[in-house]
């Protein structure tokens, strides 16, 4: 009975609902059962080319035969348990600055700061390792790489520049403002390009920047300037009294900011913040056209294979499917620190 | 005796802006000098004189100007600018209203079709744009071929090289035409003002939109049989191997188009459902006790309050879109990036002045849309009390 009245209120409330409704199932069923066709039922899932795809379905067999240049891109193959570890410690690096109920959350973020530095490690080389080239990086390795190390840095980056652009110095005021302003205003492309073309008239011979570093750099300073207008917006919202209780109590400027205004102002920018790095995640795909083999320079280098040729729809929907879980993933979570977020304050006006 | 007092505010200000300009201007030094050392290496001659060379190659898409490999580079950077503001434009419009229906459907009473619309905003905002354009120049390059042209009627046909379409073909007499509706709309401008003016005073209201938009439609029409009917259409018609006349809509620009507005429409509906969520629910009350009929409500009352919360991050979108346009580049899109920053690069090498220029057009787009977006948005904004 409860069903009933649902779908009379939310499908069939008037005549015009009707209709919307009885045409919409219509199409509904119409579309669906050819795409789960397509998708899943008459699709083939291992071949050794495109010819041995011979029913009308989706021929997925590309992504298996190219599974590994996605994840890996040409990462040697007796040094691929080193990406494995970096991509297996990931969830316990990444857990503990995103969920703060955590068991040994203290513990744990020391682990989150050494990672880092570890992944580091483990990819290039170094001491007991033998080194491996970042040209030989390609698939969600660089696109992971580039995403979250772009997040990762750019995030004090950007917080320096939003106290910056709130100075009472003219010079740096000035400064932050120029900077902020030029970036937001250019294309992520032309930084990529005049990253990759640029730099290396601009620096002095014997400094020899890898393509993925240029990339990176890029991909920082774009989000460090958008944080940083995020970040400003919270800190705008910041109430006067804020500073003046601060100074009264004799707290320097770091320690105001340290201790009083940045907590606040971080913790009601966080869900934008999480917004702008959902935005920037999927924007590391644009390296692809300064020769950098992600995710999408991978699916297009098997889409340039005669052996499977004119499987675009197949390539492009897995690659999709890769970016849209992580990124609506992520807008979960940004909605889940809303809700929080929210609740938070309720208690507190009690 | 002189000492220097650290606890001074005023004197640490000016120590710290000393040292960072200080720092900067060694780094900028620093960076001339390398620079000037590797161009002289390298045989880099800056200036611009090289605009004016021919530039050697052709642009496929150049719907205002016929472009020749014997023209300038001065000239492929005005085509490409051309591209890259039509693409903006028209991809502003297209997506401006999908946003705004898919925003209005999502708040639907319907459940499927809200369902629907909340689908299609997750999908598209959470899939790169540069993936969503190699998928749809994937489509269109894959259609049949100019044979086999999918036509729709005899005007519209659609193919693997782009989509042909009636050409409006303006003949002399057609300014007539536009001079009347210039005139028309100037009119019906005044006409609003005065009926609101009367309004206010008497509370008398006028059919104001039946009038305006009667006015508008009617009076160039009539204008139009008078002279002549100075416009008319030449369509496409398949010859041979071609279609000889109508207009050529290659599909890059279709790609372009259909990317770019999707897209950022899902970001414009998402604005738009939190403006119309925004309006305090006993604003909707209040104007229904007063015996206003739902049209008005939606008129007077949710769009004017709602707008002013829109249209800061709806100007964001703007220059997000125009900025996203560079992404032409990833399907051969003729505009400011592929032409210009992509190919005049690499056949004159002038690496800095090209990238300067480029960079620099895009902050002088960014900066005039922001400026009269700003103005526009302070018109509207709520008087301070």
């Amino acid at each position: 009975m409860y069903s009933f009245n649902w779908i009379k209120q939310n499908l069939f409330s008037s005549w015009l609902n009707s209709i919307v409704s009885i045409v919409l199932i219509y199409f509904l069923a119409s579309i669906i059962p050819p795409l789960l066709d397509w998708f899943i039922f008459e699709a083939t899932f291992v071949a050794d080319d495109r010819t041995g795809c011979t029913t009308d379905g989706a021929c997925w067999a590309v992504v298996g035969a190219r599974f590994y240049q996605f994840m890996y891109g040409f990462y040697p193959t007796e040094e691929v348990w080193r990406v494995n570890l970096v991509y297996t410690m990931l969830p316990f690096g990444i857990a503990p600055l995103l969920w703060d109920k955590i068991p040994f959350r203290k513990q744990f973020l020391f682990f989150s700061m050494a990672y880092p530095f570890l992944v580091f490690f483990l990819l290039y080389g170094g001491p007991g390792l033998s080194s491996v080239a970042s040209n030989k990086w390609g698939g969600l390795l660089v696109t992971l790489f580039l995403g979250l190390g772009g997040i990762l840095i750019a995030f004090p980056l950007s917080i320096f520049l939003a106290l910056g652009r709130r100075s009472k110095m003219p010079a740096i005021l000035t400064l932050c403002i120029v900077f902020i302003e030029f970036i937001r205003g250019v294309p992520l492309i032309t930084l990529l390009f005049f990253g990759n073309i640029m730099l290396p008239l601009f620096l002095p011979e014997g400094i020899n920047l890898d393509t993925i570093i240029r990339a990176l750099v890029a991909v920082t300073i774009f989000q460090a300037a958008y944080g940083a207008e995020v970040i400003r917006g919270g800190l705008q919202a910041m109430p006067k009294g804020q500073y003046e209780a601060a100074q009264a109590l004799g707290l320097s400027y770091w320690q105001m900011n340290y201790k009083i205004i940045l907590p606040q102002a971080l913790k009601i920018t966080i869900p934008a913040l999480v917004n702008t790095a959902i935005g920037l995640f999927k924007d590391t795909s644009l390296v692809l056209l300064i020769g950098l083999l992600d995710l999408l320079g991978i699916g297009r280098a098997a889409l340039a294979d005669t052996k499977w040729m004119a499987l675009h729809v197949e390539v492009y929907v897995f690659i999709a499917g890769i970016f849209f879980i992580f990124c609506f993933g992520f807008s979960r979570y940004s909605l889940y620190l809303e809700r929080k977020l929210n609740t938070d304050n309720n208690g507190e006006n009690k | 005796m002189f000492k220097i007092d650290f606890s001074d505010q005023k004197l640490r200000a000016i120590l710290i802006q000393t040292l960072v300009i200080g720092v900067l201007a060694y780094a900028v030094f620093w960076l001339v000098q390398s620079t000037s050392y590797n161009l002289e290496k390298r045989d880099y001659k800056l200036g611009f004189g090289f605009l004016n060379d021919p530039a050697g190659f052709d642009i496929s898409f150049s719907p205002f100007y016929s472009f020749v490999a014997t023209d300038s580079h001065i000239k492929v950077y005005l085509v490409g600018l051309a591209n890259t503001l039509l693409i903006s434009f028209v991809g502003c419009i297209a997506a401006t209203f999908l946003g705004f229906s898919i925003g209005i459907i999502r708040l639907s009473s319907n459940w499927l079709l809200s369902r629907l619309a909340y689908i299609y905003v997750e999908i598209t905002r959470n899939i790169p744009l540069i993936l969503q354009l190699l998928f749809w120049y994937a489509l269109l390059i894959n259609l049949p071929r100019l044979k086999n042209s999918i036509a729709f009627g005899e005007s519209f046909f659609l193919n693997n090289r782009g989509l042909n379409s009636p050409q409006p073909i303006f003949g002399d007499n057609f300014i007539y035409v536009t001079i009347a509706l210039v005139l028309a709309i100037t009119v019906s401008i005044i006409f609003s003002r005065r009926a609101k003016k009367i309004q206010e005073k008497t509370g008398k209201q006028y059919p104001l939109f039946l009038i305006n938009t009667a006015s508008i439609l009617l009076f160039p029409t009539i204008i139009y049989f008078i002279s002549g009917s100075p416009l008319e259409f030449e369509l496409p018609v398949l010859i041979g191997f071609n279609f000889v006349g109508g207009m050529k809509i290659p599909p890059e620009f279709m790609a372009m188009f259909l990317g770019l507005s999707v897209y950022t429409a899902s970001f414009i509906s998402e604005i738009v459902r939190a403006g119309i969520l925004s309006v305090d629910k006993g604003q909707i009350e209040a104007s229904r006790s007063l015996g206003l009929k739902q049209n008005r409500i939606m008129n007077l009352i949710i769009i004017p309050q709602a707008m002013r919360v829109i249209i800061p991050p709806l100007t964001s979108q703007f220059l997000n879109l125009t900025k996203n346009s560079s992404l032409g580049i990833a399907i051969g899109y003729a505009d400011l990036v592929h032409g210009f920053g992509g190919i005049t690069l690499n056949i004159t090498g002038h690496a800095i002045e090209v990238m300067a220029i480029v960079m620099s057009t895009y902050l002088i787009i960014s900066l005039t849309i922001a400026f009269f977006m700003n103005i526009y948005n302070k018109s509207i904004q709520m008087e301070g009390r």
